[in-house]
């Protein structure tokens, strides 16, 4: 595409995103107060709010959540080795609103892979093998592909994947196999090593 | 003299100073290093960097992997506590219903204010920026210039210390050599920015931030900033030998336990204490200025939050300091025979011409960027590099439909990420899991750009504050109501803002992933958003036409300073943080002359 035509697609391409989350900013007095409040200890991290997913739902989850991200190997483990599942049980009883939103979307979600487990293959979800997980899947991973039936299917498929990325690349060994580098103190920085100013084209970086 | 509790005050002091950031940091620094007495009133709880600033913890160690939530509004380790949108208990209300036109008020009670997580851009005002109504005949000059306050723009930076670069640009100064510290080299997507945005005719170059990217120089700078006091010099010497230099890790919003940016906690503070003339209590809301028969301000009265109970505090001076919208909070409340709307407000301008920065982003896929070797780029923990406003000629040769100018901010690196980052790659990787996904995942994660627009609004007679007697905070004060209409100047900005970052992501070889707006209507951030309030106490050479004269003092009450931003009576593209403190500083000067001469 040139610029021209890119630009021109790009002013059409309007209303997919939407711009500010004027609820998000705009909290209410009380939500301020909720769950760790506005001054809690930074160094110890602690979470104040019980768990509140039950062992079947915290089963579907580690079953779906190494579908989506699993054992790669020696090179990288599967969602369920550095906890994902506690994370999701960790998110969706936080108190707050957008929280709240989100317990919904998976708790339906996982009641409804159940249901579709049980109705194509007779069994729950997570003793599913791989042709027939893959199956219902396939039907749901994206929703745009996604047929009308499988609309809801698709919605929570997509919420359940970000929260499984979110959930795995936040732990310092996701972070670590997702090329994450840092956090550790150094006496100089020296900027991109050649082999990724080569890879961009650049000579050599100013200052 | 230290911390202590309300009740326990000298019966006098020299100056009051109400707020702890960079102006009442500033204010306090200033005048207690030159020996005057000082109490420091800030409403929030004490708070250590020191102790409470979690350095090196990954999302791994934060509730929700540190995801931003009501309580704490930019994610669990930001270093504001108690603070955000909205404080419990403590309302500000609005006086019109259009969303876009809703103010957003930014406050942080703790000592140091928004000091302890802002991002650390340090851009000196240029000499237009001084004299914008001369320039082209909208808002106001102020009653100075750029010559007036550059040596202290030129003080503020030893002091704090800020990497940047002298590029000679229009309307950008440069700094003394020597005196800015050396920048940190551009991240990959900042160089590939700076790339292409040269064939647009964007100059991308060094940013200035508060950052140390060496030790400063504590034999030479507390000498020169303090001639003819050895006190002051051994003072501070002592304590910019605390200060260490940037190890690149932990971004900065959280704060530095080493000092290595600056905080008012950590640079101002400190030494101020130190030197033994400046007392701070905390917990002390500010509720209103008193004073005498003859109209002088003679006290700040505080209601002390541990206990509810009030008090008065007595000082030759009153220099509030409390943020633009909360000091003139205080003024309006301030109410006696002599000043019956309010003290200092015989203008009838108190309130009037607040203002924000405008920001508007446009977010991009950069192929280019994708399946880059893993490398490190915490760097300075924020931006390395920008573009300072580029199209002056344009502009005064009319050749675009708004007057003034905005920077641009680049987003986009190989960060530590969040829980939350990983929504948009859906569009790219079309659904694909399992091992796939991971492919994917380390194939684009870096490969995302967004550049800010952050750019001068125009003063108007629209956007203004004002109480609202009907609402009353925990404390029993009355609140502040919100008036505010963006005018065609910002739209028109903020339309052009979209339309560059657009073509700069396009000129790359990336798509962009957010909505771009033509119109500019819907493209600009809410009001008090990007948090750099200012104005509503404007500064001018005319009493009826201003609230303070050049060096902040009421024009009214010849001892009731403003140190903030209130009266700022423009507000450039230029982040104001640097420009409030050196303004400050100008104004302690002139208090601690007219103290010498009697006049005060």
């Amino acid at each position: 595409m040139d610029r021209r035509s890119a630009l021109k697609w790009m002013f059409a391409a309007t209303a997919t995103v939407h711009f500010l989350d004027t609820k998000a900013l705009g909290q209410s007095q009380e939500a301020i107060g909720l769950g760790y409040g506005t001054d809690p200890d930074l160094i110890k991290g602690e979470v104040p709010w019980e768990r509140t997913m039950t062992e079947a739902q915290l089963r579907t989850t580690k079953k779906l959540a190494d579908i989506i991200l699993p054992k790669d190997g020696a090179k990288s483990p599967s969602a369920s080795e550095v906890g994902v599942p506690d994370f999701f049980d960790e998110w969706i009883s936080a108190p707050y609103e957008n929280h709240q939103k989100d317990r919904t979307i998976i708790l339906d979600g996982l009641a409804w892979i159940d249901r579709e487990s049980q109705r194509r293959f007779g069994t729950d979800f997570h003793l599913l093998a791989r042709p027939e997980f893959t199956e219902i899947c396939d039907d749901i991973a994206y929703l745009p592909d996604a047929l009308p039936e499988y609309e809801f299917g698709a919605q929570f498929f997509s919420k359940f994947r970000s929260l499984t990325m979110g959930g795995y690349y936040t732990t310092d060994i996701g972070a670590k196999d997702l090329g994450y580098v840092g956090n550790y103190a150094m006496q100089t920085f020296d900027g991109p090593p050649p082999e990724v100013l080569k890879q961009l084209g650049i000579d050599k970086a100013p200052w | 003299m230290p911390h202590i509790n309300a009740g326990k005050t000298k019966p006098e002091y020299d100056v009051i100073v109400v707020g702890s950031g960079a102006a009442g940091g500033q204010t306090a620094y200033t005048l207690a290093m030159e020996g005057v007495k000082v109490l420091m009133l800030e409403a929030g709880r004490d708070y250590d960097p020191v102790t409470e600033t979690p350095m090196f913890q990954s999302n791994q160690h934060a509730p929700l992997r540190g995801a931003s939530t009501p309580g704490k509004p930019f994610g669990y380790f930001d270093a504001t506590v108690d603070g955000g949108w909205q404080v419990p208990g403590e309302p500000y209300t609005q006086a019109q219903d259009r969303p876009e036109d809703e103010f957003l008020w930014w406050r942080a009670r703790m000592l140091g204010g928004r000091t302890n997580h802002w991002g650390r851009i340090s851009l000196r005002n240029g000499p237009y920026d001084f004299k914008p109504y001369s320039r082209d005949g909208l808002g106001f000059d102020w009653p100075l210039s750029y010559e007036d306050v550059a040596p202290y723009y030129d003080k503020v930076e030893a002091l704090i210390g800020v990497y940047g670069s002298n590029e000679g640009l229009e309307n950008t100064p440069d700094s003394p050599n020597g005196t800015l510290m050396p920048p940190p080299k551009a991240r990959a997507a900042e160089l590939l920015a700076r790339k292409h945005g040269k064939s647009l005719g964007i100059p991308i170059v060094p940013i200035h931030r508060a950052v140390m990217t060496e030790r400063l120089n504590s034999k030479k700078i507390p000498k020169w900033l303090h001639p003819n006091n050895p006190k002051a010099q051994e003072t501070l010497a002592k304590e910019m030998d605390q200060r260490l230099a940037c190890f690149w890790a932990t971004k900065c919003g959280r704060g530095c336990s080493i000092k290595a940016n600056y905080q008012s906690t950590t640079v101002h503070i400190p030494p101020a204490l130190a030197s033994g003339n400046l007392d701070i209590i905390t917990n002390a809301m500010a509720r209103v200025v008193e004073t005498d028969s003859s109209g002088k301000a003679t006290a700040v009265n505080f209601i002390d939050k541990t206990t509810g109970k009030d008090y008065s505090v007595k000082g030759r001076i009153i220099a509030l300091a409390a943020s633009s919208l909360e000091s003139i909070r205080i003024m309006m409340n301030s109410q006696s025979f002599h000043h019956p709307d309010g003290i200092g407000n015989s203008s009838g301008l108190l309130g009037k011409y607040i203002m924000d920065t405008t920001g508007a982003r446009v977010s991009g896929h950069v192929p280019a960027l994708e399946n880059m070797p893993p490398h490190n780029e915490d760097g300075a923990g924020g931006a390395h590099i920008y573009a300072p406003w580029w199209l002056y000629k344009e502009q005064i040769s009319g050749k675009l439909d708004f007057p003034r100018g905005y920077h641009i901010e680049t987003g986009g690196t190989r960060g530590e990420p969040g829980p939350t980052s990983f929504g948009g790659l859906e569009s790219l990787t079309k659904g694909s899991y399992g091992k796939q996904l991971k492919e994917d995942a380390r194939r684009y994660y870096g490969s995302f750009v967004g550049y800010s627009g952050r750019g001068e609004m125009i003063p108007n007679e629209d956007c203004y504050a004002s109480i609202d007697n009907t609402v009353k905070d925990k404390w029993g004060i009355p609140v502040l109501k919100f008036h505010w209409k963006w005018h065609e100047h910002e739209i028109r900005q903020a339309a052009h803002m979209h339309k560059t970052f657009a073509e700069l992501i396009i000129e790359q070889g990336g798509t962009v992933t957010s909505e771009v707006d033509p119109t500019g209507k819907k493209a600009l951030y809410r009001p008090g958003e990007i948090i750099h309030e200012v104005g509503g106490a404007i500064m001018g050479d005319n009493n009826k036409k201003s609230v303070t004269n050049q060096f902040m003092q009421s024009w009214d009450v010849s001892n009731l300073f403003l140190t903030d931003g209130a009266s700022f009576c423009s507000n450039a593209d230029k982040n104001p943080t640097l420009s409030i403190m050196a303004i400050a500083w100008r104004s302690c000067d002139y208090m601690m002359e007219e103290m010498k001469k009697g006049n005060i």
